[in-house]
């Protein structure tokens, strides 16, 4: 059950406790985060939604380990992430966080199979084990005709989906979306849509979710407003916290 | 090597840079691989020499004459084995532009004070029993197209008219290094028929002594023994003659070192520039390879990587060219440099200092790469 008290059960599967995030711009101190609770349950679809400079992506730039916070803890599956060195948590996100960035970022150079291939070569895994990986994650995300195309032989929708197959390759703990939908048709947004809730309600992964677009965060069981740096749950707690 | 898919497919990204990229150091290598033969070829004569060879020269220079008289006082003096004379010939086969070195010698002791110089013992006899016989080093023969039994015509310089040669046998050198661009005839025939005024004299002694160590002491002792004569001498060992030849051309290796070192600087600023352009390109690709956990040093040793696969490729390229250039087309000069070879130990060191160019170019960026924050790559999408 998601909450954002810092009440939340100590089985939670993400457990954030009082996280501050602050940036200096010239002598002036930026505060994005403040105070923030989060505890999300393991196979939760959370959106969180917010206007620009909300501190929406720092949230999950925090949670996936690529920046560190200010003050406060972040807890994942049991893991504090919030003082590990910088090797162990690369080690650490290669286990456990799968990246969906609005812009793909597939390396143009490499095949699909080769993109959704790359956080396996990490693992201790045979190049058969790897292949028959790759194969069942491109078939989750129905690419399976499309292995051996390059991302410029792809559609916006077709290299996304190659983008979550590649997130959900290596079995991650659960997965990071920075606006998945943010650079797509509506018909390609619902396709994405529509396999992020399969991967939910078939496979149980936990996804978090930033958009923008209402009808995306529709699909969530939960959706979470950040404000100034503040996260407060609903749509009603929302306008209330703006108001 | 599972990542090798990885480093190739970003190394062949754009075709036509790395095509440039590889040919930069192509060319460098190229240079670099023709440079050290011509030094080598200049230095040849002084890592070659014998250390236990003396060469007796006039004081006054090497185009000055010794007396022939001098042969039996020298041989007189403690500690010499053997003695033998030459004269420069200097003359004209067919055009000025066939340069070969043609040296009168002496017949009954050439081979031996130069045993390494061989000569098969039937062309060896026929050449003595013949007065206008004469013995062409392999690589001269093969330039000219010679074989034993040729006549050959050569036109006199300083002494008049037309020479004719019978050729009686050929020499190879023992070691792969040995000249054997030379060519011999009997110093009897010569003396025969120079102007007078060149009669009964050497162009300068070649000789061997029983010890190396004591190469200093007969050194002096010969110079002792004319000293205060109308031909004075400078005697010294075969490695400083030699060494002291190559320095009438100039300070080879001075300009040698320099074009080497202006050459790789400009490869270096070429690669870094261009490594540079590779990483800033792949920023974005770079960050989500961390993000997916791949280490900062995996991404320093990609693009290091890169750059290194790009200075052997292009470094072994250039010297397989420049070892085909000095096995096909030889020595440019024809002749001037008689020991034109790439050697397998000029190759590694070549592709080694590729290599170290390769390293430092690509090092900055590779450094670069490594220190990139995801967050801040991300953002800069």
């Amino acid at each position: 059950m998601v909450r954002v008290d810092g009440r939340g059960d100590s089985n939670s599967l993400i457990q954030i406790r009082g996280l501050d995030k602050t940036y200096r711009r010239g002598g002036e101190e930026i505060h994005v985060l403040q105070g923030l609770n989060l505890d999300v349950g393991k196979g939760e679809f959370v959106a969180f939604m917010g206007p620009s400079g909300s501190g929406k992506t720092t949230l999950l730039n925090l949670l996936g380990g690529l920046d560190v916070p200010s003050r406060g803890k972040i807890v994942v599956d049991g893991d504090e992430i919030t003082h590990m060195s910088g090797n162990k948590l690369t080690e650490w996100r290669a286990r456990h966080v799968g990246f969906i960035f609005q812009m793909y970022n597939l390396i143009p150079v490499l095949t699909a199979f080769q993109n959704v291939e790359l956080p396996l070569l990490l693992t201790k895994l045979s190049k058969s084990e790897r292949r028959r990986h790759v194969e069942t994650a491109l078939g989750v995300v129905g690419l399976s005709d499309r292995m051996n195309y390059y991302p410029r032989q792809l559609s916006g929708g077709q290299e996304q989906r190659v983008a979550i197959a590649r997130a959900i390759v290596a079995d991650p703990t659960f997965l990071l979306c920075d606006e998945p939908t943010g650079d797509l048709d509506r018909k390609s947004a619902d396709d994405i849509l529509n396999i992020l809730t399969r991967l939910s309600t078939e496979y149980a992964k936990t996804i978090l979710m930033v958009t923008h677009d209402p009808m995306a965060a529709e699909r969530a069981q939960a959706t979470l407003h950040l404000n100034k740096g503040v996260l407060v749950e609903g749509v009603e707690a929302a306008a209330g916290s703006l108001a | 090597m599972k990542y090798r898919g990885l480093i190739f497919a970003n190394l062949f990204r754009k075709k036509f840079r790395l095509l440039l990229t590889i040919g930069s150091f192509a060319v460098a290598l190229f240079l670099f691989g023709l440079l050290a033969v011509v030094k080598g070829a200049f230095s040849q004569g002084v890592d070659i020499a014998g250390a236990d060879r003396l060469v007796i020269i006039n004081r006054v220079s090497i185009i000055q004459p010794l007396p022939l008289s001098y042969k039996d006082r020298i041989l007189r003096i403690p500690g010499v084995k053997s003695i033998t004379h030459d004269n420069w010939f200097g003359g004209i086969y067919q055009d000025e532009r066939n340069f070969f070195a043609q040296f009168a010698i002496d017949v009954a002791t050439q081979r031996e004070v130069f045993p390494e110089l061989v000569v098969p013992e039937d062309q060896w006899q026929n050449f003595v029993k013949d007065r206008q016989g004469a013995i062409a080093g392999a690589q001269t023969a093969k330039r000219f197209g010679w074989k034993v039994g040729d006549r050959i015509p050569i036109k006199g310089t300083f002494a008049p008219g037309t020479w004719e040669f019978n050729l009686q046998g050929i020499y190879h050198g023992a070691r792969r290094q040995d000249d054997e661009s030379q060519f011999w005839f009997q110093w009897d025939y010569f003396e025969e028929r120079v102007p007078d005024r060149f009669k009964g004299l050497v162009g300068w002694y070649t000789l061997r002594v029983e010890n190396p160590d004591d190469a200093g002491r007969i050194a002096k002792a010969i110079d002792q023994e004319f000293s205060n004569s109308p031909y004075e001498t400078r005697t010294e060992t075969e490695k400083a003659f030699a060494a002291g030849w190559v320095k009438q051309m100039g300070n080879i290796q001075f300009l040698i070192l320099s074009i080497g070192s202006v050459v790789f600087f400009t490869l270096l600023l070429v690669t870094g520039n261009t490594m540079a352009i590779a990483v800033r390109e792949r920023t974005a690709e770079l960050a989500v390879l961390k993000a997916v956990g791949y280490s900062d040093r995996f991404v320093l040793l990609l693009v290091l990587g890169e750059s290194l696969i790009m200075a052997v490729l292009g470094g072994g390229v250039g010297l397989l060219l420049a070892k085909g250039f000095t096995v096909m087309v030889g020595d440019p000069t024809h002749g001037l440099l008689p020991y034109f070879y790439l050697s397998l130990g000029t190759m590694s060191a070549g592709l080694g200092l590729a290599v170290a160019v390769g390293a430092v170019s690509g090092l900055v960026p590779a450094i670069g790469a490594m220190r990139l924050r995801v967050v801040d790559a991300l953002r800069r999408v």
